[in-house]
């Protein structure tokens, strides 16, 4: 009795090993799958492979955490619901997105009387942007990771009156990569997704504009 | 001039959805070479795969120091390395407790991709505990072994005591499973205390928990193991059916009653053929009636926990939302002004989150039979498991609850004979 229990306890695991390591590969002719998750195959209905009924995500795959930029409304709730002391959710600056202006609504408070970078002027709470000058009337910002906390206060001024160049990104070098990620949960927008290591950045989609 | 700055908004606002950049791309005269946005990489995949190949060779070990070389000292030596490898370099996560809630999740939800080292972790301990025992408790989980350091001043658990409290971790197993396959939170990831101080990091009320379960340790051995660990439940079945377990004499048993107080766990099962049985129509009509409990037990565990459906549907925020809107409960709103943000610059209308809130709480009265049913029937076969006796004649570890943590082999003489100390 406990040795065929025990058997096919056994048995029941391995295979739910095999099904989870095993790539299945897809079965249609062409196949739809090129290296692409099999769960989210639009062939899915007629596929004709014996483990169709079985189709999941593929599983060799590994995921991490990160929020998508459409969905996120820059509550600033990434800054302190972390599990780390300083958020892994950082502002990242995608210079191809920059219209490099002299009056940069991320960098400046609204009702900055001289554009300078006083303090007093600056939208980042911790002066994490550091503004540079280019040639006329262009200026440079990036953007200081170990100063930046994820509140993301420029990206929402960047976002409603600039390009959108600013964004709110997990930063995968301090990101532990909790199970249960502490964000995801307090996120009011549920912005936050499981993402496929190897593309472990959500940005938005490039405007011909910029492209050009 | 107010008006001027609204059309100019409206405008920008409209160049937006159209998906033109407000502001064009410079065309700069000096040179200035654009930066590539920087987007460090994932911890990379080959040291996912050494974390398995780590937790094979670290069981493997463990098998071989338990039933093979029976050494106390190779176990604790195991239990550091387990300590610093699994828990302060891979910071306590992914482990194999918080891993029952990816397989859930993975069995539930089909757009849901379960990483080969979440599947591993769960796998590997019970194939290893369905052969050997539980020697991933032994000296491999990092939770259980920074709590096996601790153990100091191990008293004695009075049995009705340990009897009450050992039905926690079927409760918490059964919640996990619930929530992770419908809420699709991960409850014992959340309640986790021994992440934090892994991490150097965490909630404080997680933290002074971790603290408290760790000064408890020093008498009370293991607490999280015993009496709150999700995991242990799997491990206790399984290792009751293995088929090679830890024997506490590496030869005959002399009942010497030497081993007697040698376990902090009080896994050693004493011989119980010199004792007064009852007579055996007696038990015989107690577990009929147990019997016959049984399924009254089940569905009353079952309609208590589905009648929780409203309660344990508020874990979602969009179930809390469609509320406040239903209740038209102003201060709840006031609260949720940020999911309140979202949800009205998203597409989906009121009655979309008022149906989604329904279909959160009618998985939750189904999912609610069915943990009630659980806990009912958990509790009816550790009934009937009181009632039926087994003769022993000799000192045994009792396999569901043993650690196979190898404390109690120098304590008997036949072990001392077999080295020829």
């Amino acid at each position: 009795m406990r040795n065929i229990l025990r058997g096919s306890l056994l048995a029941a695991l391995a295979a739910f090993g095999g099904l989870v390591t095993v790539r299945r590969r897809c079965a249609l002719p062409g196949g739809a799958d090129k290296g692409r998750a099999c769960g989210n195959c639009p062939e899915r209905i007629r596929c004709n492979s014996a483990f169709s009924w079985l189709a999941r995500p593929s599983n060799s795959r590994r995921t991490v955490w990160q929020l998508d930029p459409a969905k996120c409304i820059q509550c600033g709730r990434c800054a302190t619901n972390c599990v780390l002391q300083d958020s892994a959710v950082k502002c990242v600056h995608r210079f191809e997105m920059c219209g490099y202006c002299k009056l940069c609504f991320g960098f400046f408070q609204p009702g900055a009387s001289v554009l300078t970078s006083a303090a007093e002027n600056q939208m980042c709470p911790t002066g994490a942007i550091r503004r540079k000058f280019l040639e006329d009337p262009y200026y440079e910002y990036t953007i200081d990771e170990s100063l930046c906390i994820g509140c993301g206060k420029c990206v929402k001024t960047c976002s409603a009156f600039g390009n959108g160049s600013l964004v709110l990104q997990v930063r995968h070098d301090r990101c532990v990569n909790c199970n249960d990620c502490s964000i995801a949960r307090h996120c009011p927008a549920g912005a936050y997704r499981r993402v496929p290591a190897e593309e472990p950045y959500l940005f938005k989609p490039m405007s011909g504009a910029a492209k050009g | 001039m107010k008006l001027f700055v609204s059309i100019f908004l409206l405008l920008m606002s409209v160049m937006t959805v159209v998906g033109e950049n407000r502001f064009p791309k410079p065309q700069f005269e000096k040179g200035y070479s654009i930066p590539v946005t920087s987007a460090p990489e994932a911890r990379s995949l080959m040291l996912d795969r050494l974390d398995v190949v780590v937790l094979f060779s670290a069981l493997s070990l463990a098998t071989w120091l338990v039933l093979k070389k029976r050494s106390r000292r190779g176990i604790f030596l195991l239990t550091i390395f387990s300590v610093i490898y699994f828990g302060f370099w891979r910071k306590g996560c992914i482990c194999s407790i918080g891993a029952i809630q990816n397989v859930t999740l993975w069995l539930a939800d089909s757009q849901y991709a379960l990483p080969v080292g979440a599947a591993a972790f769960f796998i590997l301990p019970l194939i290893f505990s369905l052969l050997f025992g539980r020697v991933f408790c032994a000296a491999v989980c990092p939770l259980g072994t920074i709590q096996d350091l601790m153990i100091l001043f191990p008293v004695s658990v009075p049995r009705f005591l340990s009897c009450i409290l050992s039905m926690i971790p079927y409760i918490y197993l059964g919640l996990g499973v619930l929530f992770a396959s419908i809420g699709s939170a991960f409850v014992i990831c959340r309640l986790d205390p021994f992440v934090p101080l892994f991490r150097f990091s965490g909630d404080l009320p997680i933290v002074l928990f971790g603290a408290v379960l760790l000064l408890a340790g020093i008498f009370v051995a293991r607490p999280y193991c015993r009496f709150m660990c999700p995991f242990s439940v799997l491990l206790n079945w399984t290792s009751r059916l293995s088929k090679w377990h830890a024997t506490i004499t590496p030869d005959e048993c002399v009942k010497c009653r030497l081993c007697e107080k040698s376990c902090p766990f009080d896994a050693i099962l004493i011989p119980n053929t010199g004792q007064v049985s009852e007579p055996r129509g007696k038990g015989v009509d107690r577990l009929k009636i147990i019997l016959l409990l049984l399924p009254v037990l089940v569905i009353a565990g079952g309609w208590s926990t589905s009648r929780l459906d409203v309660i344990f549907s508020r874990s979602n925020p969009s179930v809390q939302l469609a509320e406040a809107f239903q209740k038209n409960d102003q201060s709840k709103l006031k609260i949720m002004k940020y999911e309140l943000e979202a949800f009205e610059g998203g597409k989906a209308s009121k009655e979309d989150l008022y149906a989604q809130a329904d279909i959160f709480r009618k998985k939750f009265r189904t999912g609610g039979w069915l943990f009630g049913g659980f806990i009912g029937a958990v509790f009816g076969c550790t009934l009937i498991g009181f009632s039926i006796k087994r003769t022993r004649d000799s000192y045994e570890p009792d396999r569901g609850t043993c650690l196979s943590c190898a404390r109690c082999f120098m304590s008997c003489p036949k072990e001392h004979k077999r080295l020829g100390v």
